[in-house]
């Protein structure tokens, strides 16, 4: 007997038109600026607005350095994990996950309590240090989701004999790692900076805290501000988000492996 | 001295001890096989001859050279492992290619190496393929040349062969044996396929729970098992209990019946119990020559197997299996049929250690 997939597509109708409707009334709202049409005019104000490009470039930056720093801190600590210390594996996985139940703004307090002007590495005394410290506190933010990608990455391959075979040959480490490791896993290195850059780009408490000009504080002051801007930067950093979430999926797929019998 | 001394080597994992006391001596050149059942220690003493585990005592030599305080990357010992481990994401040119860029060889040589290795391996068209367009022959022999690239003093064979199916295993240990005999590098292949380390070894090292029971070519091996677990290990063999009547002359009694074996038996006094082994294959059905033991029994079972038929006979309170050719002109006896079965004095042994 045929089975009903009526229920089946109730519940996806039912959960698409949640997560669509009110995506649909931002879109919808964001292209009514002009009055009586439909029209792109506050994405052409968000999108000329100074303050727009120097928040987005400003955060992109940052998402960039934030991404080189966590790659190379998790990569070799989770392949040194497997290969050394695959005992210690609950604990790094315990410690990863911290900054999800240990609130932004506690983290941020601490690091300013850590780095402020009075402390041993006044970190906020110049713009440069504290740009350093909210890369790093992005880092923190970011573990997660990047350790938990590589990891994945690094449990699909064969970790120890392909280490075992490069060094039979004669590799030392840092050949290992870049020549051996880091391209077998680059999907899964990927997934991870493409989380991370969008964690960076809208993360508002450690940007507005620090007092760095990132695209978090931006869309909190247009969105405090404005009418009809705000639901348009909501519609960017929603297709910035996507877009990241698209590229996961196309290198995830890109390399199809599997062996001839 | 020889080219691999390997002395009082042991490996302890916590309380577990899983090499006892292992010495060696590899001649240059040589191809040495260790066989053994999964667990006997065989892999971790070839990892410890690679470096990729400390020894708990003992010395490694290579070439007159100390190498257990040396790290994998330093031991100039090439890897060929039962997973294959070629690189995924370098094509086949570039795996054959890895360690002479790690030697920093320049961009001609590796090139007219690469091609070299190739053409030994019989791939020169697959150079620009990706490992996973490989079948799992063709991968193994690509981490084969790729080991044997950059010239290595000796050659580690990890049951290459394992994860083939049985015409390519055949097939490929046929080309690894020929390959190492035209290289004349020293090879040390670890198998739990005792065909295979009787067809492609010079010696073999027949381990069991992490010591080496015999050290031997495999003609000794086969034929002159010195403990029953070599004679239970490497081929089909028949144990039986005996008791020595007079050891100097070699006599025993089997099953009641007065049996020889062809020398004296050492280390042994008239009344004890010793195992005797006997090859399925030395068997013959009939009275045997004045110099051959024969016995009487009963038929229990006859199975034919193709060119051998396998027949199974019980003398009393023990049975003893026997091959013959199969050849259709001559009736195979009944189940239950009164026979009489005959061996050589040499064929029958006297194995060490207790009955």
């Amino acid at each position: 007997m045929k089975k009903s997939t009526f229920g089946p597509w109730l519940a996806m109708i039912l959960g698409a038109a949640y997560f669509l409707i009110p995506l649909i009334g931002t879109l919808e709202f964001s292209m009514r600026m002009k009055r009586g049409v439909y029209s792109f005019e506050a994405y052409k104000v968000v999108l000329g607005d100074p303050r727009f490009q120097e928040s987005f470039s400003y955060s992109v930056m940052l998402a960039l350095v934030t991404i080189a720093i966590g790659v190379l801190l998790v990569v070799p600590t989770a392949y040194w994990v497997q290969l050394r210390l695959p005992k210690l594996r609950p604990v790094v996985e315990f410690v990863t996950l911290l900054p999800l139940v240990i609130p932004a703004i506690v983290i941020v307090f601490g690091y300013l309590r850590m780095y402020n002007s009075q402390s041993w590495l006044p970190l906020t005394d110049t713009r440069r240090g504290t740009d350093l410290l909210l890369a790093f506190g992005y880092v923190t933010l970011a573990l997660p989701y990047m350790y938990r990608s590589v990891d994945t990455g690094l449990r699909a391959i064969d970790v120890r004999t392909l280490t075992e075979a490069a060094e039979s040959l004669g590799a030392g480490w840092a050949t290992i790692l870049f020549r051996v490791i880091f391209p077998n896993i680059r999907s899964a290195i990927l997934s991870g900076a493409f989380l991370t850059f969008a964690i960076v780009i809208g993360e508002f408490t450690f940007a507005a805290l620090l007092d760095r000009p990132a695209f978090g504080p931006y869309l909190q002051l247009v969105g405090a501000n404005r009418a009809y801007e705000p639901a348009a930067l909501a519609i960017i950093a929603f297709v910035v988000t996507w877009a990241c979430m698209g590229l996961i999926q196309v290198f995830g797929a890109a390399r199809g492996t599997g062996s001839k019998s | 001295m020889s080219f691999i001394d390997i002395h009082g080597l042991k490996k302890s994992f916590g309380p577990v001890t899983v090499v006892h006391d292992f010495h060696l001596a590899v001649e240059r050149g040589e191809f040495v096989s260790f066989l053994g059942p999964s667990g006997c220690g065989k892999t971790t003493i070839l990892r410890m001859i690679a470096g990729f585990e400390t020894a708990t005592a003992g010395s490694i030599a290579i070439d007159g050279k100390q190498v257990a305080h040396l790290p994998p990357a330093k031991r100039d010992v090439g890897m060929v492992f039962q997973a294959y481990a070629l690189f995924p994401n370098m094509t086949v040119a570039q795996n054959i290619a890895f360690g002479l860029r790690v030697a920093k060889k320049s961009a001609a040589e590796i090139r007219t190496r690469v091609g070299e290795m190739l053409d030994l391996i019989k791939l020169p068209q697959l150079g620009d393929r990706y490992p996973y367009q490989l079948s799992g022959g063709q991968q193994q022999r690509v981490a084969l040349a790729r080991a044997i690239a950059v010239k290595p003093q000796v050659l580690l064979l990890d049951e290459p062969l394992s994860a083939l199916d049985a015409k390519i295993r055949v097939s490929l240990r046929e080309e690894i044996r020929a390959l190492q005999k035209e290289l004349g590098i020293t090879t040390i292949f670890v198998t739990h396929d005792q065909e295979e380390a009787l067809s492609m070894s010079d010696r073999i090292v027949v381990l069991n729970e992490g010591r080496a029971e015999q050290v031997g070519t495999p003609f000794e091996v086969y034929n002159f098992p010195r403990t029953r677990f070599v004679a239970s290990f490497v081929g089909t063999l028949n144990l039986m209990t005996a008791v020595v009547v007079d050891a100097t002359a070699g006599r025993l009694t089997l099953d009641g019946r007065d049996v020889a074996t062809a020398k004296p038996i050492v280390g042994r006094r008239a009344g004890d119990e010793v195992t005797v082994a006997l090859r399925p294959e030395a068997v013959n059905l009939g009275d045997g020559t004045a110099q051959s033991d024969t016995l009487p029994g009963i038929v229990e079972d006859v199975a034919f197997l193709g060119a051998v038929v396998r027949i199974r006979i019980r003398l009393d309170a023990q049975t003893i299996t026997l091959d013959s050719f199969n050849q259709p002109s001559v009736a195979l006896p009944k189940q239950g049929e009164a026979v009489k079965l005959s061996f050589a004095r040499e064929d029958l042994l006297v194995l060490d250690g207790d009955a």
